[in-house]
């Protein structure tokens, strides 16, 4: 039960909400003040749980409904048994993550599947800053100057397709959009997606060996 | 931050009430207790807040830290002007983090206890002498149990919430796993899935200090001088450990009390000292010195991780609909955060639904006690999530 009427949401957190099924269960890595899933909660009667890290945004969660935990979430993802929920989020948030594979093998464990989103770092204006300015790339995506960043990765949509052919995830969807940080508007971009595109957006699962059948030990 | 919780300002007081008693177990039915020793008759003190609704659904049990009782909130008829309200008065009445306009809220003495309830310096009945030390050794198991059963006689079968801080924070954790149907939200506050060497350790020292004083005479006190001195000491150890290096920075640092240098001697110099004589002289007044021993030694026992079968662990109650909101605080020493990320984890691992949130705060393990807004906002806002009521 949450409290709050559903409010219009970030746009590239609307794509993602619209890829999960109704009545699912979700974990959101970063849940920040707990808009997405308030949003599933109300429009999709999902069941999630959130992880923040910040201590005024995590009670915030919790005090209008949401089960949200306080803490690192490289840390929260370990102790969820296998396959905990049928969708885990992580948005716009592997960036800023120390160990990336960790991370996301940790998801594809507790998750049957897991959403992730970062900014593109091939987007166009990405590159013509490097080439014609010879500086390291500011955008209102990536606003931090080198030496104050929390974004410590830099991944684009082609770097990300090939870590997954590569570590045996499946790509079920993928999704390029074009959208201004924190904004509530923007496009779905088909045409040249790592040019264009300002966020890429993966629905992934982990391919699985075949389930042993047979007898169950007790 | 908003929340449906008030600000003290808005929010009114409990009010007046008077405590209560139950009292059942006479012999021969008496009270069989973990142990296996058998107490009868029992009888627990209790207040309560709000009114409960007609479907019985609306109630929300307060557990009691350590040497806290049944008054958490409002005034006694008797009460001197001027007197403070009851223990968790900032948490407890309309428009408060407890809403009493919205739930029936109860707050019992536990057993063990000192203040109105079933202890050590009650009468036994069959020698017309206090107990002392042939009370027997209660857990915090039984000190629920006793509470499930002043619930069955107010006619209450399920809880809406259970929530209690420190000790009262165990007893939280024991209701889930001994009634898991009773209890739709529980709320442990400041504590632990199992008392850490550094609690045992404290504990100890306190109940040293209160059986090392001649006046103790194995407990056997009651008819004449009182322990005060061992008592006094053993609440000041307490006091050191609810408070916090920065707390203790802040409220004291090395001032002096009263003086502008040393007096070289063992008198009171620094203004921590005389805050810990005047909290330990404080306390004899309204605590019994073997009420301490037993319900250190309770906490001391309590382990939710491990125990002998057939008590009921954590892992044991996986699949139950409790919503669980498990709070810290990031100065409290007594029981880190640390011990709170056990009790989440275990939950977790049981697919039990859980948040948690450690407060920010520097005044210790005490925090829990001292008028806070983020708390009141983070239980209210909870509990307004909780299906049911």
């Amino acid at each position: 039960m949450v409290s709050t009427a559903p409010e219009p949401i970030r746009f590239d957190l609307r794509v993602i909400g619209s890829l999960i099924e109704p009545g699912s269960t979700v974990l959101d890595l970063g849940c920040g003040t707990g808009d997405l899933l308030g949003w599933l909660a109300e429009t999709k009667q999902v069941v999630g749980t959130g992880i923040e890290q910040d201590k005024e945004k995590a009670a915030h969660c919790i005090s209008r409904g949401l089960s949200v935990l306080q803490g690192d979430l490289n840390e929260e993802v370990e102790d969820y048994p296998d396959q905990s929920f049928d969708y885990v989020i992580l948005s716009q948030t592997l960036q800023q993550v120390m160990e990336p594979a960790r991370l996301l093998h940790s998801l594809s464990r507790i998750g049957k599947r897991f959403v992730v989103s970062f900014p593109n770092f091939s987007h166009l204006g990405v590159r013509l800053q490097l080439l014609l300015k010879g500086c390291a790339p500011m955008s209102r995506e990536l606003p931090y100057n080198w030496y104050d960043t929390p974004n410590i990765r830099v991944v684009t949509i082609k770097d990300f397709r090939r870590f997954a052919m590569k570590f045996g995830y499946r790509i079920v969807t993928e999704i390029a959009v074009k959208t201004d940080y924190q904004s509530k508007q923007g496009t779905v971009v088909n045409w040249f997606p790592t040019m264009r595109a300002t966020y890429g957006i993966f629905v992934i699962e982990k391919r699985r060996k075949q389930p042993i059948t047979g007898q169950s030990h007790e | 931050m908003t929340g449906p919780a008030a600000t003290a300002s808005e929010a009114g007081s409990a009010g007046v009430g008077d405590r209560r008693f139950f009292t059942w177990a006479e012999p021969p039915d008496e009270f069989i207790l973990e142990n296996g020793a058998s107490l009868g008759p029992v009888t627990i003190a209790y207040e309560t807040w709000g009114e409960l609704s007609p479907r019985r659904d609306n109630a929300v049990l307060v557990a009691h830290a350590f040497s806290g009782d049944s008054h958490a909130a409002g005034f006694f008829p008797d009460d001197p002007p001027g007197a403070k309200p009851g223990w968790w008065d900032f948490m407890i009445g309309p428009g408060k983090g407890l809403d009493t306009s919205r739930y029936f809220v109860i707050c019992a003495n536990m057993l063990g206890g000192c203040r109105g309830s079933t202890g050590p310096s009650s009468v036994n009945p069959e020698t017309g002498a206090p107990y002392g030390l042939t009370f027997p050794m209660m857990t915090i198991g039984d000190v629920v149990r006793t509470q499930k059963r002043l619930l069955d006689h107010l006619g209450i079968s399920k809880l809406h919430g259970v929530i209690g801080g420190s000790v009262g924070g165990m007893q939280v954790l024991e209701w889930c796993v001994r009634y898991p149907d009773m209890v739709r939200a529980a709320i442990p506050i400041a504590t632990t899935l199992r008392h850490s060497a550094l609690a045992i350790a404290f504990n100890e020292i306190a109940r040293q200090a209160i059986m090392a004083d001649p006046n103790w005479h194995r407990g056997n006190y009651y008819d004449g001088q009182s322990p005060d001195l061992g008592l006094a000491v053993a609440r000041m150890v307490g006091h050191v450990t609810y408070l916090s290096d920065e707390a203790m920075r802040r409220k004291f640092g090395r001032r002096l009390q009263n003086k502008q240098s040393f007096s070289y001697g063992f008198d009171v110099d620094f203004q921590v000292e005389s805050y810990l004589r005047y909290q330990g002289s404080k306390f004899v007044q309204r605590f019994d010195a073997n009420s301490l021993l037993y319900i250190t030694k309770a906490a001391d026992y309590f382990d939710l991780a491990q125990r002998e079968p057939p008590a009921p662990t954590l892992a044991d109650i996986g699949g139950v609909a409790i919503k669980f909101l498990v709070i810290s605080y990031s100065s409290d020493w007594l029981y880190p955060t640390y011990q709170a990320k056990e009790i989440v984890r275990a939950l977790k691992r049981s697919g039990l639904n859980v948040s948690s949130c450690e407060i920010e705060a520097d005044l210790g393990h005490d925090a829990f006690l001292v008028d806070d807004p983020r708390l009141s906002r983070l239980v209210a806002g909870f509990l307004d999530g909780i299906d049911g009521a």
